[in-house]
């Protein structure tokens, strides 16, 4: 459309550079400055596209086209801290595959995945439908309710540590005194409780983007559709299995594809609260490549575990990916 | 949406109850910072003291945090980090996505797939090549090493919120402004630009909060605790070995916090739309 626009201005230029007397000529359009060599180059729009993407693919590049080629080329390496490192092909991976705490972090991070994910998604649509009411201070009760998703995870998720603590534990004193337990509970003492924790925080931390998304989501649910259900005899129960499920049933797809890849590369909700521990029974994928590369100094060992969350990676992204644009 | 109400003891079951409740679970947390930063170390440490209030609020954990750590630099450093990485990603994210929702080349679709598939990228799948990086270049443990890999998530991010607010605003207005002889760069940031203001704070709301909050690649890359953010220092410096200063460290999280919330109360509406747009197509 931009394009037959284009040619006059390139003529209009054109036409001067020739006879030198004709340069008066542009007199009488002074209003519009002359457009220079990079101004007409601007015009084109493939060139402008190029110049205005020009700073976020060197970004890009640099930071993560390189990191990722890199990544792989650590991960077939036996490269520690300080020395160069050599080609030894899938050996990394081998021993990943014998290694006990590799496995274990593997399942785990399936498990905190899937659990909390699926909880978050039960928990987020209950707030959302509650919120989905007209109430007073409803704008307060939404702008507190994602609180524990705006603040920074790693304070949050110190303070339930604390809530958690072995000997001054909240809950445990809540329950001792209410005579409910006679003993305090280790509630990061063994590898399922603590799991059972790890889980809990994320669904607090993780909820309220469910909430505010599918909240978005159910304003925009026509309610003459709930009144004529209604007045077909549909109780509540059938009219959100019948009508707002299946219309909110593509935002929630996209919401829950978007958070299991943030849980599945969970991090630091992990190292702060349990650090791994206890005895490294709640590793996940990110917390155990940190272990072997920051700690034990295995950077190529440690490349080899992050790199193993890319295939799960690919999946959901290729997933979503042919998802939107089957829906554009 | 018309929603009926039964009786008031029905309401109370299956609204009040379960709301209030949803409340208390997501606010108790900050509760117990609170609570904690003000209570003596003589009541934290007691299995007997009632722990929910205390009739001896102190300061002492605040000054504590202040005198004993370098706190205040921490604020300042994740201040001008959150910053300038924010300012960074909106620079690029603003001009990329304008040329992909606008213009017409030939590699806008696979390019705009590009940029969605790097949003979704993880941090911890790069953390330690980026190190790599980080560290040829010269920038391990200096702000620029935080500074330029934040806008990694930070730019597919403003750039896929913008592309689709650029969207929304109708192509006819650029069209005026060309027609009465404005240039294709005039009409860029003259004419839509401009209209994009609500989307470009949107987009900066969010992505100063993610970088205010963000944790491992600060972790890896900062190490000297005067370079350190609050997420960071909090973490590293409060906790030496299996002993945590619990009375500080609430202290500092709580501080850490309150700017975040404080932003983001002013803005909620631009943040629940970046929030709700960042998942849409």
């Amino acid at each position: 459309m931009a394009d037959h626009r284009i040619e006059p201005m390139l003529a209009e230029s054109a036409s001067p550079a020739a006879p030198a007397g004709a340069v008066p000529i542009a007199g009488p359009t002074h209003e519009v400055s002359r457009p220079t060599r990079l101004g007409l180059l601007l015009e084109r729009e493939h060139v402008l596209a190029g110049v205005l993407l020009t700073p976020t693919l060197v970004i890009l590049a640099l930071f993560i086209a390189y990191p990722f080629v890199l990544g792989i080329w650590l991960a077939v390496s036996d490269k520690v801290v300080g020395r160069p490192g050599n080609f030894i092909g899938l050996d990394n991976f081998r021993v990943n595959l014998a290694d006990t705490i590799f496995l274990r972090a593997f399942q785990n991070t399936f498990v905190y995945t899937f659990i909390a994910t699926i909880l978050k998604l039960a928990l987020g649509m209950l707030a959302a439908l509650l919120l989905n009411h007209h109430f007073r201070f409803k704008r307060v009760v939404r702008a507190s309710m994602l609180l524990p998703w705006i603040v920074p995870t790693v304070l949050s998720t110190l303070a339930w540590q604390w809530m958690f603590d072995a000997t001054f534990s909240v809950f445990n004193w809540v329950l001792l005194n209410a005579g409910v337990i006679s003993t305090r509970i280790l509630w990061l003492g063994d590898g399922t409780m603590a799991m059972g924790c790890l889980i809990l925080v994320n669904v607090w931390r993780g909820m309220p983007f469910f909430a505010i998304t599918l909240l978005a989501g159910l304003q925009t649910v026509n309610p003459d559709l709930h009144e004529a259900a209604e007045i077909d005899g549909a109780n509540a129960w059938q009219r959100f299995w019948r009508v707002t499920f299946p219309l909110l049933k593509p935002i929630m797809l996209v919401v829950v594809l978007f958070s299991m890849i943030a849980t599945f590369a969970d991090f630091q909700l992990i190292y702060v609260l349990t650090r791994g521990g206890p005895y490294s029974s709640t590793h996940v994928f990110g917390t155990y490549a940190y272990e072997i590369a920051m700690r034990a100094a295995k950077l190529g060992q440690g490349a080899s575990i992050s790199l193993s969350l890319f295939p799960f990676l690919l999946l959901v992204i290729m997933f979503q990916l042919w998802y939107i644009r089957r829906h554009d | 949406m018309a929603v009926r109400y039964g009786s008031p003891l029905r309401r109370a079951v299956t609204f009040h109850i379960p709301l209030g409740l949803l409340v208390c679970a997501t606010l108790f947390p900050f509760y117990w910072m609170v609570i904690t930063s003000i209570r003596p170390d003589r009541e934290l440490y007691s299995v007997q003291s009632n722990p929910f209030f205390t009739l001896y609020p102190t300061v002492k954990h605040f000054q504590d945090l202040f005198e004993l750590t370098m706190f205040a630099r921490w604020a300042w450093n994740t201040l001008f980090i959150a910053t300038v990485s924010t300012a960074i990603s909106l620079f690029c994210g603003l001009l990329a996505g304008y040329a992909l929702a606008r213009l017409q080349f030939r590699w806008a679709a696979p390019l705009g797939t590009l940029i969605f598939v790097t949003y979704l990228v993880p941090p911890t799948l790069l953390f330690i090549p980026l190190g790599d990086v980080v560290q040829a270049f010269g920038l391990a443990d200096t702000p620029w090493a935080v500074i330029l890999t934040y806008p990694t998530f930070l730019i597919p991010f403003c750039t896929w919120l913008l592309l689709g607010y650029f969207k929304t605003i109708p192509k006819e207005i650029e069209e005026c402004a060309r027609i009465d002889g404005a240039s294709r760069v005039q009409a860029m940031v003259r004419i839509s630009f401009p209209l994009a203001v609500p989307g470009i704070l949107s987009a900066g709301i969010f992505a100063f909060t993610l970088s205010w909050n963000e944790f491992l690649y600060a972790l890896v890359f900062l190490s000297s605790p005067q370079q350190k953010t609050i997420p960071i220092g909090v973490f590293t410096e409060l906790v030496r070995g299996d002993v945590f200063y619990w009375g500080p460290l609430m202290a500092g999280a709580l501080l850490g916090s309150i700017p975040v919330a404080i932003v983001y109360s002013f803005f909620v509406e631009h943040y629940v739309t970046a929030l709700t747009g960042a998942v849409k197509g």
